[in-house]
């Protein structure tokens, strides 16, 4: 580790640009919000969840153990049920199951 | 703050407790390898208090990285953060000061939960929901974060494969918001945009052109989009 001085600092540095960037839309647009900063704050919800969708699967290794095959099933599996019981908790403690038996005990690295 | 309102966001909650214990679990273990006492981990979990950031921070911390260069590497790994603020300008009004623990703890996971605005009875108050389901949240961090510094390699059970849970809850967000909305273009051109600077790009560095990509896109396909929403 570098010394407490230096590590306090890198802190604050990152804590203070990430609630800078969580901040900003605030304080540029929290009084009169422009139209279409508006339509734009409606709409990315589907599209941004989508993007940390693929962000999640990005290291998904198609040439190592699995072949992908964990991320694949497990991903269709929390689909389903989700689509069929819609219960949140039930869908993420099902799929991260089959995923941890998937890679764990079929696919071990 | 009502009784109801703090078991419906606690209930909200749930789905992000696992995955956030574990994953602050794996940030509290890697700074500790790196010499750094829980403190630090509840320190930076209080303070930064965003999964991804954490992570790279220990590296930044372990090669004592400059100021310009950690500033510079949290504004690119965060920057998908400003279109969370944008979708919750309508979402946090009325909230008086709890507004600003909001902002401030709009991680991935809590933004994901909010932006499906979910029911609540009349008698929850939305703006304490809001800030109890973020707090909750923050709360799971903090314990992992800890868990981790302490126990560091010594977890009495093989985790491998548990932090899919996040994926999971994206795909289950992803799936509510389909069936929520007929106007399926948004969650398309999402889905198609990242993928496609992910080949391009990368997976270190496909985020900031994802997020340029799909803000263009939804603009060029507004008037489908808006119209859309109003027929179906």
């Amino acid at each position: 580790m570098v010394d407490v001085k230096q590590s306090l600092i890198i802190i604050a540095v990152m804590a203070l640009v990430t609630l800078a960037l969580r901040l900003l839309p605030y304080f540029l647009f929290s009084k009169n919000t422009p139209k279409a900063v508006l339509y734009l704050g409606n709409v990315l919800p589907y599209a941004i969840v989508a993007m940390l969708l693929v962000y999640c699967l990005k290291g998904t290794d198609f040439a190592g153990a699995g072949h992908g095959v964990p991320e694949i099933v497990s991903v269709t599996l929390v689909a389903i049920l989700h689509k069929w019981k819609h219960n949140t908790l039930l869908s993420i403690l099902a799929g991260t199951v089959c995923y941890m038996f998937l890679v764990q005990a079929v696919f071990p690295s | 703050m009502n009784k109801d309102t703090v078991k419906k966001a606690f209930g909200a909650s749930l789905p992000i407790m696992a995955g956030y214990i574990v994953l602050g679990m794996g940030f509290g273990v890697l700074l500790r390898a790196k010499g750094y006492s829980f403190l630090w981990a509840i320190l930076i979990s209080l303070t930064v208090y965003s999964g991804t950031m954490q992570y790279v921070g220990v590296n930044l911390l372990a090669s004592g990285a400059s100021i310009i260069s950690t500033a510079l590497m949290t504004l690119m790994v965060n920057a998908r953060h400003l279109f969370y603020g944008i979708s919750m300008l309508e979402r946090y009004r009325g909230m008086g000061w709890r507004k600003w623990y909001a902002f401030f703890g709009l991680t991935d996971e809590t933004y994901s939960i909010l932006c499906l605005d979910p029911e609540l009875p009349p008698n929850v108050n939305r703006a304490d929901f809001n800030f109890l389901l973020t707090l909750f949240n923050q709360c799971y961090w903090i314990i992992g974060g800890v868990l981790g510094a302490v126990l560091a390699s010594a977890v009495p059970f093989n985790s491998t494969g548990l932090d899919f849970s996040m994926t999971a809850l994206f795909v289950s967000v992803f799936v509510e918001q389909w069936e929520k909305n007929k106007n399926h273009i948004p969650a398309v051109l999402g889905a198609l945009i990242s993928f496609a600077c992910l080949l391009i790009f990368g997976a270190d560095n496909f985020l900031i052109p994802s997020m340029i990509g799909i803000s263009i896109a939804l603009f060029v396909f507004r008037k489908r989009i808006e119209g859309g929403a109003e027929n179906g």
